[in-house]
């Protein structure tokens, strides 16, 4: 079963995750539209560059954009729960030892205690998540039942392997659980809302460009998010 | 298919056509016979399936109903935090839906589509900058208002703004003898206080053509003798064009897209035809983003830009001033609190913000910024045409009340407000509130300011 899911399901996994997360993007700027979309992409590329930058930068940092400063609370959580999802799977030790076995090379990796907390930080930001999706009104009114699923998607490699690392006796079921829960995740970005992982660049990048170059861009003002 | 003689899915071409809808009033008719209205289903989906593109699909797509949206919406605050006035729930509830059932809606479906569009959204585009993944539901809304224009639901009064333009490439009934007699007619009035005044009509190569709103020459026709007095202070070379004078879009808030089209290509032609340097824009925000901003690509030109370089009043009034053309009498600057209302459409969505910011050191002692501010700031509460509509007043009046409680905050009682929307919404508020503030555009307030050089005076 380990020897399945590590090798040709992994393979077959990641396969489709980079395929289809290529695709996604390609069809996404494919399906952009100058006269449509209102943006002469192609005429001020210099200007709509440095608006598509600007505008994926700012939405990174951590209190960088007006709408983060305003919802410090989802902002702490939001951060906390994507560095996690994103920096855990590929800095972690065990995920390292493994690329080494399989392909020959690995990464920097970090301290143990460091995945711990990252894994618990994303644990609790989803849980604060869900809360939130309960608690205010007008997150609950919008919230469906694929809005949990997705989130359960991406959250539940991180507590099948916190249990795997944890609770030695069940070593081998959380740790079966945790690579299929691990593949699922790969599998589903591409299909589903999780696409966001690639399409949230490109979708900041298009609304950078038509700041950049319609509204206000060459105005002398960049935009301040 | 059942159609209305006043409400269907025709566009309003004939004088006829257009006059049986002014009689029709408050479109009484109109609405009635919209109830029996049928939609073409396949006419509706192969529009979706031409136009609804990526960005469009994407935006539909991810949304992560995260709620962001919730606060940036001033329908949303005015509604006491009503859920239904979320921005994400407002768009997937009816763009969402039609694209979903492939166009397979009916009737009442496309009314509260029509509603939503245009009572819960003035297109503001404020929710696009709070949401992490850049969705712009204002512009989303833009987009549904031009499916529902196709199947003909559209508020009476905006169908009546698309023949307008239609007809007479205004957004009201000006013939160009209405408006050439309007440009000598206020040059006569007003040379005895202005020695020299002139509004020439038609001058090939000016450094400026100036256009205008369609209100203006009607119903305040001083405006455009206000802003030929600031042009004469200022020494500038400008003319108006006979045709192609109007900047205005009734059918940018309708989506009629043919008639987008046909009026900004007027303009367009007018400035291949005089060939000025430049054209300025009245104090207008629509506007702006319709002949400046979107007419454009409208139009089909590639580069996005107008034929010669446009620009907005503020950034002429600015610029005046930087360089001198225009003086300011330092003991007639504003000494009482003054504010400054950012129109959507040529701040947020024009970047003109800071040209504003530059007048205001000019003319003001003590100028209060409203909380938030510049690409921040909220709508007026009437933009998108909802000023205009009678049959979502009280919506429209609910609404504003986020715009009189930023006033209020500043402390301010003087509102200076260069655009008709905004200005116009400023004055109903003070109706309803009873607030005690004053609003202005910047022509007359910077006539009262300005130095007038000797030569310019009047003989006594």
């Amino acid at each position: 079963m380990y020897e399945l899911l590590t090798g040709p399901m992994l393979w077959l996994s990641f396969t489709i995750f980079f395929i289809g997360c290529i695709v996604r993007l390609v069809m996404y700027f494919k399906g952009l539209s100058w006269q449509m979309d209102r943006v002469a992409y192609k005429e001020h590329m210099s200007y709509g560059a440095k608006g598509a930058a600007r505008s994926i930068f700012f939405w990174l940092i951590p209190f960088g954009t007006r709408s983060w400063r305003v919802n410090p609370f989802f902002t702490i959580v939001f951060f906390v729960f994507h560095v996690g999802l994103i920096l855990t799977p590929i800095f972690l030790l065990s995920h390292n030892i493994l690329l080494k076995e399989r392909w020959g090379f690995s990464l920097w990796t970090m301290s143990e205690t460091t995945a711990d907390l990252l894994t618990i930080g994303v644990i609790v930001a989803a849980l604060f998540m869900v809360l939130r999706r309960i608690a205010l009104p007008e997150v609950r009114f919008l919230t469906d039942a694929y809005d949990y699923l997705v989130l359960l998607i991406a959250t539940a490699p991180f507590i099948t392997g916190f249990m795997a690392f944890h609770l030695v006796p069940d070593y081998n079921f959380w740790l079966i659980l945790h690579i299929i829960c691990g593949e699922i995740m790969l599998i589903a970005i591409p299909f589903t809302k999780l696409s966001h992982f690639v399409l949230f660049f490109a979708s900041r990048a298009q609304l950078g460009m038509d700041y950049g170059i319609k509204r206000g861009g060459m105005k002398g003002r960049s935009f301040p998010w | 298919m059942p159609e209305g003689t006043l409400c269907n899915k025709l566009t309003v071409d004939t004088k006829e056509h257009l006059d049986s809808l002014l009689a029709d009033k408050s479109g009484k008719v109109y609405y009635k016979e919209m109830n029996d209205l049928e939609v073409n289903q396949k006419a509706l989906w192969g529009i979706i399936q031409k136009t609804f593109r990526s960005r469009f699909k994407t935006w539909l797509e991810i949304c992560a109903h995260c709620g962001l949206c919730a606060e940036s919406c001033f329908h949303y605050t005015a509604n006491n935090g009503d859920p239904k006035q979320v921005p994400s729930y407002k768009i997937q509830s009816t763009l969402g839906e039609i694209v979903r059932r492939k166009g397979k809606v009916d009737n009442d479906f496309m009314q509260h589509c029509m509603d939503v569009a245009f009572a819960q959204c003035s297109c503001c585009t404020r929710c696009g900058i709070y949401c992490p993944f850049g969705i712009d539901m204002g512009i989303m809304f833009s987009y549904l208002r031009g499916l529902l224009f196709s199947q003909g639901f559209t508020p009476w009064e905006m169908k009546i703004g698309t023949g307008m333009h239609r007809i007479y490439h205004a957004q009201m009934d000006i013939t160009t003898e209405d408006w050439v007699d309007t440009c000598e007619w206020m040059a006569e009035e007003y040379e005895e206080d202005w020695p020299g005044l002139k509004i020439p009509v038609d001058v090939e190569s000016a450094d400026i053509m100036y256009t205008v709103n369609a209100r203006e020459p009607k119903h305040y026709p001083e405006d455009l003798a206000e802003a030929a007095i600031l042009f004469h202070l200022a020494g500038e070379n400008w003319t108006v064009p006979s045709e192609g004078w109007e900047e205005t879009s009734l059918a940018m808030f309708a989506g009629d897209w043919a008639a987008c089209k046909m009026q900004v290509e007027t303009v367009y032609d007018a400035m291949e035809r005089l060939k000025p340097k430049r054209m300025v824009v009245t104090e207008c925000g629509h506007a702006y983003r319709a002949t400046v901003l979107e007419g454009p690509y409208w139009a089909g030109r590639k580069s996005g830009q107008t034929p010669v370089e446009s620009i907005h009043y503020v950034e002429w009034v600015a610029e005046a001033l930087r360089t001198g053309k225009l003086k300011i009498d330092p003991s007639k600057k504003i000494k009482e609190p003054v504010t400054y209302q950012d129109s959507c459409n040529y701040v947020r969505n024009g970047g003109l913000g800071h040209f504003a910011r530059e007048i205001m050191s000019y003319v003001a002692e003590d100028f209060r910024e409203m909380t938030p501010t510049k690409e921040h700031n909220y709508c007026c509460g009437g933009g998108g045409g909802l000023n205009g509509i009678g049959r979502y007043r009280e919506q429209r009046n609910i609404g504003m009340k986020v715009k009189r409680d930023q006033i209020l905050d500043t402390g301010a009682k003087l509102v200076i407000s260069p655009c008709h929307n905004c200005w116009d919404a400023i004055r109903d508020m003070e109706e309803i509130y009873h607030m005690g503030i004053r609003w202005t555009f910047l022509k007359p307030l910077l006539i009262s300011m300005v130095e007038v050089p000797e030569h310019l005076k009047p003989e006594e």
